[in-house]
Formats: C-alpha cells, sequence, structure tokens
C-alpha cells in the first residue's frame, strides 16, 4: 500500500523525525537517550514480571510457557487529554444509543418501523434473541461491558472498527500492562502524568452492583460465571473474580429453584443476584438455548424473565455487534439520541445492496470483506494480500450468499513506536476502551487495551495472528 | 463459601496424604523384602499385604499377571489405571488445585504443582532401587511441605478447616487399613510368641505409619502386639491413630458449625465415634474382635466422611 | 371430528435422577377448526408444575419434582374438536414478526444439493406460493424416504437431504429449509395425527410444516403424507425446528442411564362415543 500511515510519535511521514508530537515528547527523550541493550533487558524483565504477578495465569492450561505469552511492548502508546475527553464522549454516546438499540428492537421496535434499520436484518439474525420480547431487563440497560475497538487514521481521525457487546475481553492484559510498566519505568511515570487503570475492577463492581434486582439486599451477591478452567480465557475470569472479590462459579455451582438462582455453598443455598457471565447465550440455558449444553444452568432464563437475577450483559446482545447491523450504527446513533455521531464508522458497503454488491465484486483486491454473524463460517477476505485465486475463491461464496457479508476499504492504521528485532520501529496498533454501563453512570477508565501487529507492515492486531499488546497512557494534563 | 471449593480443598489433601501413605507402605515392604529369608523376608508375602492395603488386587490383576517387587511398586507407584497410585494421587491432588486456585496460598500451590512438574523425572523411567528409594523420600517430602505450607500460610478459616478435615478422614481410613490387612499378626497364636518373624512384623507395621521411636517414647517396653493396636487405634498422642484423628475432625467440624452456626449429621457422627474410641480399652477390643472393630471403623469413617460431603460439599 | 389423546411418557433411571426439570409444550391452544375441549396433565411424581408463554406462543409448562425421582410418568390425556380447514391455520397465537421465519436454524441447515432441488421447484411450473408448496411438499418424500423413528434420531437437513430417507422430523425440516431459501417463511409444528385406518395405537407424535403464503397466512403442509393437514391433525407447538416445538425437554443432574417409553393413543371420536 502506498499510503503512509500516520504514526502517533512523529505525526505524518515515520522518517520525518523533526516533527515529534507533543505528548510524545518525554517519551521520545526517553527513547533516544536509551540504549538498545538496556530495552532488552527490561523486555526479559517484564517477561519475568508477567510470570510472578500473573502466576494466576501462568498456571493454567498443561502447556504453560506457551499459554500466557500475548507478546508485551515495553513502550507505551501515549493518548493525550483533549484526544481522550474526544473519545470518552464518543464512547458514551455509542453506547447509550447501542442500549436504546436493544431496548427498542425488543420492545416497541420504533427503529424498524422507521425504516432506519432492515427488519429482516434483526429478525433473521440468530443472534437476536425472541425471548428477550417478553419481559423489560433491568433499568432498560442490556449492554454493560463493551469493549468498543477503535482505530486511528490522522491526527484527529478516529474510527469505530467493532462493537464488542457481548463478552469483551482482554481487560486482564490491560491491568496487568500497567502493572508490569509501574515497575519498570518508575521514572517515566514520575515524568508523566498518566490517568491510573487501577481502579477498573472497583468500577465494575460498582457497575455490577448497581444493577442489582430489586428483591437483592442492600449487599447483592455478584457472582462471575466462568464456561470452566478450559476455557481460552479462563485466566481472565479468575484474575477478575479475584480483583472483584466475587467468587467465580461454573454452572455445576448454580441451581434455580422457584425461578430464583442460587450458588451451592458449604452454608447452603445462596440467593445471586447479578451473574457476570463469561458465557455465551447459547450456552447459558440447555432448556432454552443448545440443549447439549453442559456450561449453563437450566432455568436460568426463566429466573432472569421473572427478574430475579441479573444477567450481565442482558442475553440478546449479539445483534448490536453483528457486522451488518454495524453499518447502520450512524443511523442508529441518529435515531436513538437526536446527535450527529461523535465516533464514525469505517466506510461499510453491504453487499445485501446491488450497487454496493456490484462495487465491492469489481474492487475486491482493494477491500476487506468480513461475514456478517451468522452466515456459515466463510471467513474473511484481505484484498490486498490475497492471491488471484484466493479472490476467486471468495468472489464465488459472495455471489452465493451476498446477504451474508460487508466490506470495508483497507485502513492505514495509524503507528506507534514499538520495539522489535531490529530495534525501535513504527507498528500499526488498535484501541479497545472498556465501556461500563450501570444503573447509576457510565464509567471508562482512561485508556483500554491497545494492540500492536509486531510484523512489519502488518494490519491484523489479533494475539492468535502475531499481535502483541501495549500499556495505553491517557495523559492527565 | 462455594460447596465446589470446599470439595476441592477436601480431596486435595485427601490425596496428598494417601500419596504419602503408599510410599510408606512401599518403604517398609522394601525394608521387609530384604530381610534374610529366615527373619520372614524375601517370601513375596509383603508385596501381597501392601497390595492389599494401598491398592485394589482386582484392579491390579487386570494389569498384572504376577505379584513381586516389579508389579506391586510399577501399580502403586506410577499405574495411571490404580487410581491410588501416587501418580494418580499427585495428578487428582494437583487438578483439585488447579480448580481453586486463588483460594490457595501461593506456597501451597507451589508445593503441589512444583510435585507434579517433578514427578515428570520419575513416572515413566526405569528407576533401580536407590532412585526408587529416593522417589519415595520425595514423595513424603512432598506431602511434608504442603502440609506445612498450608499450616503456616492459610488463613484460619473454613477453607484451612476443610483442608485439615481432609487430611485427617484419609489418614484415619489409612491407618485403619493397615490393621485390616495385618490384624492376624497382632493376635496370639500357636506359634512361638515373640518370635523374630513376629518382630519384624509388628516393627513393619509401626514402620509403615511412621511410629518406630514414637512406641518406645510412649510405652518405654519391648514392642508388643497389643500395644502396637493401642499405639495405632486409641492413643491420642500417637498422630495417626484412629483417636488423633479424630480429635481434629471433631475440633474442626465443630469450628466449622461455630461458624456457619449450624450442627448437622457429621458433627454428631464424629463425636460419637471420638467419644467411642476415648471410652475404648485395647484389651476389651481384642476380647471382642480386634478385626470386627478395625472393620466397623473403616466403614464408620467413611460414613462421617460421607457426611461432610453430603453436608457441604455438594451444596 | 373428535379426537382423544392419551399420551404417556414413561422416564426411568438407574439411580434417582436429581435437579430435574421437564419442559413440557404439550397443550394445544384453540384456533380456527381446533376447539380444545378438555386437556390435562398428569405426572406420577409430586413437584410444580407451572405454566407460562413462550416466544412463539405456545402453552409451555414446567414441571420440576420435590424429590430426587427414579422414575417418572407424564400423562397428557385431553379431546379436541377439529375441523377440516384444508390446512389454512387461521386465529393462532402469533407473537413473532414473519421475516423471523426465514431464520437458519442448526437442524433446518441446508446444504448446495438441497438449495438446487428447492430452486427447480420453485422455477418449475406456477410460480403462485400456494402451488409452489404443493409441489414441495409432494416433491420432499420423493427426494427423502420417510421412514418412522424415534425424534431424537433428527438430523439436520442437508444431511437428511444426502440420505434420501429420514424420520418425520427429517422430512419435515427438508421442507422448511427449501422453503425459506426461496424466501417463504416456514415454521414446524408439532403435534399429533390420528391413523387413516382407525386404530387408535400409535408409535409417537407426528410433526409437519407451515409456511406463509401471501394473502392466505399460515398454511399446513405435511411432507411425511403429501397431503394438508385435515381434521385428523391437532396442532400442539410451533417452532423454527423440532428443538423448538419438541414436546419435552428436560435436564437432570445425576441418575445414570435414562431409559424411555411412550404410550400413545389418539381416537378418533366415534370410536370414543360408542364405547
Amino acid at each position: 500500500m502506498a499510503v503512509t500511515a500516520f504514526d502517533e510519535m512523529n505525526g505524518i511521514g515515520v522518517s520525518d523525525s523533526a516533527a515529534v508530537r507533543d505528548a510524545y515528547g518525554q517519551l521520545k527523550a526517553w527513547l533516544d537517550a536509551t540504549p538498545p541493550e538496556h530495552f532488552n533487558t527490561r523486555r526479559s524483565q517484564a517477561e519475568l514480571l508477567f510470570r510472578r504477578i500473573g502466576i494466576t495465569f501462568a498456571v493454567y492450561g498443561d502447556n504453560e510457557s506457551t499459554e500466557r505469552l500475548i507478546p508485551f511492548d515495553i513502550i507505551p502508546r501515549v493518548i493525550t487529554k483533549p484526544e481522550w475527553s474526544f473519545l470518552e464522549r464518543g464512547l458514551k454516546q455509542r453506547v447509550t444509543a447501542i442500549n436504546l438499540f436493544l431496548k427498542d428492537i425488543y420492545g416497541a421496535q420504533e427503529c424498524i418501523k422507521a425504516g432506519i434499520i432492515p427488519a429482516d436484518l434483526v429478525y433473521r439474525n440468530a443472534h437476536y434473541r425472541m425471548e428477550m420480547r417478553s419481559f423489560r431487563v433491568p433499568h432498560d440497560l442490556y449492554v454493560h461491558i463493551a469493549g468498543i475497538d477503535i482505530v486511528r487514521t490522522g491526527e484527529n481521525d478516529f474510527f469505530v472498527l467493532e462493537d464488542n457487546a457481548r463478552i469483551p475481553s482482554g481487560v486482564s492484559y490491560m491491568l496487568e500492562n500497567r502493572e508490569v510498566m509501574l515497575r519498570l519505568f518508575p521514572d517515566l511515570f514520575s515524568k508523566h502524568r498518566v490517568a491510573p487503570v487501577e481502579n477498573y475492577p472497583d468500577a465494575l463492581l460498582a457497575t455490577l452492583r448497581s444493577l442489582a434486582p430489586g428483591s437483592a439486599t442492600r449487599d447483592p451477591t455478584v457472582v462471575l460465571l466462568t464456561p470452566g478452567r478450559y476455557n481460552s480465557a479462563f485466566y481472565e475470569h479468575s484474575f477478575l473474580a479475584d480483583k472483584l472479590g466475587v467468587e467465580l462459579v461454573e454452572a455445576s455451582d448454580l441451581f434455580t429453584r422457584d425461578d430464583v438462582v442460587y450458588m451451592r455453598t458449604t452454608e447452603g443455598p445462596r440467593k445471586v443476584d447479578v451473574i457476570y457471565r463469561r458465557l455465551d447465550d447459547d450456552f447459558l440455558d440447555p432448556l432454552v438455548f443448545r440443549p447439549d449444553s453442559v456450561l449453563g444452568v437450566p432455568g436460568l432464563m426463566n429466573a432472569y424473565e421473572r427478574g430475579s437475577v441479573t444477567l450481565a450483559n442482558a442475553v440478546g446482545t449479539g445483534i448490536s455487534d453483528d457486522k451488518a447491523v454495524y453499518s447502520y450504527m450512524p443511523e442508529i446513533v441518529k435515531f436513538f439520541t437526536g446527535e450527529e455521531p461523535i465516533l464514525h464508522n469505517v466506510p461499510t458497503y453491504r453487499c445485501r445492496e446491488k450497487e454496493a454488491f456490484a462495487y465491492v465484486m469489481d474492487n475486491l483486491s482493494e477491500l476487506v470483506v468480513k461475514e456478517v454473524n451468522g452466515s456459515g463460517g466463510y471467513g474473511m477476505l484481505v484484498g490486498p494480500h490475497a492471491s488471484k485465486r484466493e479472490i476467486d475463491d471468495f468472489a464465488r461464496k459472495l455471489k452465493h450468499a451476498p446477504d451474508g457479508f460487508i466490506a470495508q476499504p483497507t485502513l492505514s492504521l495509524s503507528t506507534c513506536p514499538t520495539f522489535v528485532a531490529s530495534g525501535v520501529a513504527p507498528r500499526h496498533v488498535d484501541l479497545r476502551p472498556f465501556v461500563l454501563c450501570g444503573a447509576d453512570q457510565i464509567r471508562i477508565v482512561p485508556g483500554g487495551l491497545t494492540r500492536v501487529a509486531l510484523k512489519e507492515g502488518s494490519l491484523v492486531v489479533n494475539s492468535s495472528q502475531g499481535g502483541g499488546t501495549k500499556d495505553t497512557w491517557v495523559l492527565d494534563a | 463459601m462455594l460447596s465446589r471449593t470446599a470439595d476441592n480443598l477436601f480431596w486435595l489433601s485427601r490425596y496428598v496424604e494417601r500419596a504419602d501413605f503408599v510410599a510408606r507402605i512401599l518403604d517398609a515392604a522394601h525394608r521387609f523384602a530384604s530381610l534374610p529369608t529366615s527373619y520372614g523376608g524375601g517370601e513375596g508375602n509383603e508385596w501381597e499385604s501392601a497390595l492389599a492395603s494401598a491398592g485394589d488386587p482386582e484392579a491390579f490383576k487386570t494389569h498384572y499377571s504376577a505379584i513381586n517387587a516389579d508389579t506391586v511398586c510399577d501399580f502403586l507407584a506410577f499405574s495411571p489405571h490404580n487410581p491410588s497410585s501416587i501418580r494418580s494421587c499427585i495428578e487428582a491432588a494437583r487438578e483439585n488445585a488447579r480448580s481453586v486456585r486463588t483460594a490457595l496460598t501461593t506456597e501451597m500451590w507451589d508445593a503441589i504443582n512444583g510435585a507434579w512438574l517433578e514427578l515428570r523425572n520419575y513416572a515413566g523411567k526405569d528407576l533401580n532401587r536407590d532412585e526408587f528409594g529416593r522417589f519415595l523420600d520425595w514423595v513424603k517430602t512432598v506431602s511434608l511441605t504442603f502440609d506445612g505450607s498450608a499450616f503456616r500460610t492459610m488463613l484460619r478459616n473454613d477453607a484451612f478447616w476443610f483442608t485439615r478435615l481432609g487430611t485427617a478422614i484419609e489418614r484415619a481410613d489409612n491407618t485403619a487399613r493397615i490393621l485390616d490387612v495385618k490384624y492376624q499378626i497382632l493376635l496370639p497364636h500357636d506359634e512361638k510368641v515373640g518370635g523374630s518373624l513376629d518382630y519384624f512384623q509388628w516393627t513393619t507395621i509401626l514402620r509403615e505409619v511412621s511410629a518406630f521411636n514414637a512406641y518406645h517414647w510412649v510405652y518405654r517396653e519391648s514392642i508388643k502386639p497389643v500395644l502396637v493396636a493401642d499405639l495405632l487405634m486409641l492413643n491420642k498422642q500417637m498422630p495417626r491413630s484412629f483417636a488423633n484423628c479424630y480429635g481434629v475432625i471433631v475440633e474442626y467440624l465443630d469450628l466449622i458449625a461455630d461458624a456457619y452456626g449450624r450442627r448437622g449429621p457429621s458433627q454428631r457422627l464424629a463425636g460419637n465415634m471420638l467419644a467411642k474410641l476415648e471410652g475404648e480399652d485395647i484389651n476389651r477390643v481384642f476380647a471382642s474382635g480386634l478385626h470386627e472393630f478395625v472393620e466397623a471403623f473403616i466403614a464408620e469413617n467413611n460414613g462421617v466422611g460421607e457426611a461432610i460431603v453430603k453436608q457441604y460439599l455438594v451444596g | 371430528m373428535r379426537i382423544r389423546v392419551v399420551h404417556e411418557t414413561i422416564y426411568t433411571y438407574e439411580q434417582p435422577a436429581r435437579g430435574l426439570v421437564q419442559v413440557l409444550r404439550m397443550t394445544p391452544r384453540d384456533h380456527d377448526g381446533q376447539y380444545v375441549r378438555s386437556w390435562r396433565i398428569d405426572t406420577t411424581v409430586d413437584g410444580r408444575l407451572t405454566a407460562r408463554e413462550d416466544g412463539f406462543g405456545n402453552l409451555v409448562h414446567w414441571f420440576t419434582p420435590d424429590e430426587p425421582a427414579e422414575a417418572l410418568t407424564i400423562r397428557v390425556t385431553g379431546t379436541v374438536d377439529t375441523e377440516d380447514t384444508q390446512g389454512v391455520v387461521r386465529g393462532t397465537v402469533e407473537r413473532l414478526p414473519d421475516p423471523f421465519y426465514l431464520r437458519d436454524t442448526d437442524l433446518c441447515a441446508a446444504n448446495p444439493d438441497l438449495h438446487i432441488f428447492a430452486e427447480r421447484i420453485a422455477t418449475e411450473g406456477d410460480g403462485a406460493p400456494l402451488a409452489l408448496l404443493h409441489r414441495l411438499m409432494h416433491a420432499v418424500p420423493e427426494a427423502v424416504a420417510f421412514e418412522p423413528g424415534p425424534a431424537a434420531n433428527a438430523v439436520p437437513a442437508g444431511k437428511a437431504f444426502e440420505a434420501g430417507r429420514g424420520i418425520c422430523q427429517d422430512l419435515t425440516h427438508v421442507f422448511i429449509a427449501a422453503a425459506r431459501h426461496i424466501g417463504i417463511p416456514a415454521r414446524y409444528v408439532a403435534g399429533y395425527r390420528a391413523r387413516d385406518d382407525g386404530e387408535a395405537a400409535v408409535e409417537a407424535p407426528h410433526g409437519w410444516a407451515e409456511a406463509l403464503v401471501p394473502n392466505l397466512g399460515w398454511v399446513a403442509f405435511d411432507p411425511c403424507f403429501g397431503m394438508s393437514p385435515s381434521d385428523s391433525y391437532i396442532r400442539v407447538a410451533t417452532g423454527l425446528d423440532y428443538l423448538g416445538a419438541a414436546p419435552i425437554r428436560g435436564s437432570r443432574t445425576g441418575g445414570g442411564t435414562e431409559t424411555l417409553d411412550v404410550k400413545l393413543r389418539v381416537e378418533q371420536g366415534r370410536a370414543a362415543i360408542q364405547s
């Protein structure tokens, strides 16, 4: 790609090191003054620290040496206060709109009647749960914990790439990365006023408690429901339960009686008020969803419908992070908040629309084509990186079921200085801030999880494909 | 606390204790086997009785054709087909520990996880007699380290109490199993009493529960079968005796009952058992039948274990 | 026609089953051509039986025994008066928007051959939906031979199509998958069917499909018997597929192996009146 990426340290143009952006002044000076060996030492220290602090992480799984090691980059990513304020306003607006949207499609369905979003896109989607149509969730809030993926392409250009409204993960990395950085580089922190993230567990607990049903006592019982220790994110479940000070439960620890959920304790059954569930809808209740699920609690949905227990997130939020629904988010935000969207979407071509489809077919080699939820697992196509044959194969699938796909231009994600084998070099990054939506307020811990594509030129930040993480610093001044 | 957590803690300690017991049985069997034949050694009976005390002879038969030092050592130490082999015990203990990682102290986790990792240096290797001896010593160290770290680092709350209960129930059962297999050699019989064969068999029993030295401290006289039985069953000073185990069980069940504000079947059953052991006299036990007494104890101890499971661990 | 149903489902467990919950979609509702005169559910074990409505508008009973049970019989008895409506279904409780019934499910998942089959039926001959659906109803049993068997053996529509034979659930799923593929909302119906020969003993409950025909509404099609359901059918529950309409879904902890026995009589009225 010929497009030059926006570098968050140097501004436009990676080679132009004269124009360092203000936010990175101190960091740049530190990078210049630090000999490369020093980075190497620190990096191995970081790894040791992860093993020690993250002892609860490393012990799970029999493959313990390979388990945790999602690469960590020791150079922080810096975000200024004005940038963050902008993002924060945008995130609040977006998550508020998502909650209003969910309330509407499970209730009055005004947005469908108003033609904001096509009816069949909602009703045919497997993530639209008809079970949710018959009752209202506490405080009309559906998404309590959202992870909104944001990419940057220029000084003032931020885009939402994806709304994770089901069970977003990764927050434990945000917390651990900061912990490790504080230990490794105390002097760097003394030169910057970095907004803390350590209060995330408190904010999460406050959020969860605010959602307790009316039948709960003043000290509601909150639990974290995990699919179990064979789940790939189990360390995070265990880590969070520990930080929150709540029980980490598996399905077999819970049971329902007369539409109330109880936890089996040594002191007898104890009523459960709020379940922070890290288990997909499909597995929650074998009597309502997948009958073969052994990870779920029979009768849970009845208790939920009767309002004796709150599930966080609510059931059926997957409809709002579907890629096809995503493309309507700007209209959804406008419709429900009456405001212009603060955060923009990446331009998206809906292949279900004739003109867009024709454009996509003509420009496959320049586009990223993604499947929408529940369309059969055909995967995605990254046009610029695909061979002629891969493109032809994909074109056939696309022609067969255009409804199942959307396409987006390949974005040139911003880069941040990253310590790699050849020294400090720019690598593409994204950002996943975590938005907590309680009955009392929306809480966002400043920053989030920065993911970095460690391969030169790569735009794929996923940890399964060579991505790493960085600490994210929101400067307080 | 979650019933599952308590259950994991309870079984974690039971498995650690069982591994230690099996190691002691194997150690004693080796010692006995190395005696000259005239002292009763080398006849192979010790392997049969080791198997009977620490394993399931029926399960053994499906995997081995003969009972000898090699097969019994393999079955009791390393066989994955034997749920009570040292290896199976350490694996099961680690599996239980893994499920409740956050309920353990780092030291406890390190003890059990370290053992599990180190097990690979022994299991599946062809160990000679010396190496096998070192392996058995190592197993005993594992249980010491685990127990010690629990004792030194755990908060004194229900998590600790359930851990102790698991150890005590398992210990009582283990001691009873030895007596169940070997009660005959403690009974008076026609042969020349006090012969060297008997002497070595009695001392083997004492060694199996590491009470050889303790015996002399407690009774200050030569080894007599009645006193061996007394030490293992009714003497409260002896950590592995029925009476001591029940002292511990009652103590911790009472602490749990007080903390939860509820008493139940397990407190009642354990209390009855302790009262019975305290009021018992070893001569009366011999008069009314040693074997019957041991068999009844095994059944009742299982009953207490089941009562604990039902009252607290399944929820 | 008056139809009397006696439907016993008998479970026995190796050991007492704890935490038993049975979800019963076994109660028909009134609609045009179907009037429920009497209907009741009895169980051989004491417990809580609560009724509610599910998202499709089905009447659902949740049964939870008070104590662990070694055996449990669920006995449904009732009498329903029916009229032949030529398959047209009116006056039903409808809770969901029509496009919902275009949704794919695991059991209605098609394969490319089934897609081609559906497209061929859609394009050969009269394109009017009603005619097309009748063609589909007759074509399904030709492509997938009907072989009675237990409902638990149901496979995804694409698999059944490939196998060329299946139980009534399979044929119905093939019909539904084909209809949805060509853009016609379709759903599964669970119920009872009185035998043509008047014999009251029936092996199992029956299943068929309904499809939405513009200007006519929901119309029932029974691909197993190649006919639109008549007055010998009792319509009990609907769903996106068999799973959503299944008479019984249950869960339990422990209990070991479960054995299941079904005794079902679907008697036509005249016989009942004579007796």
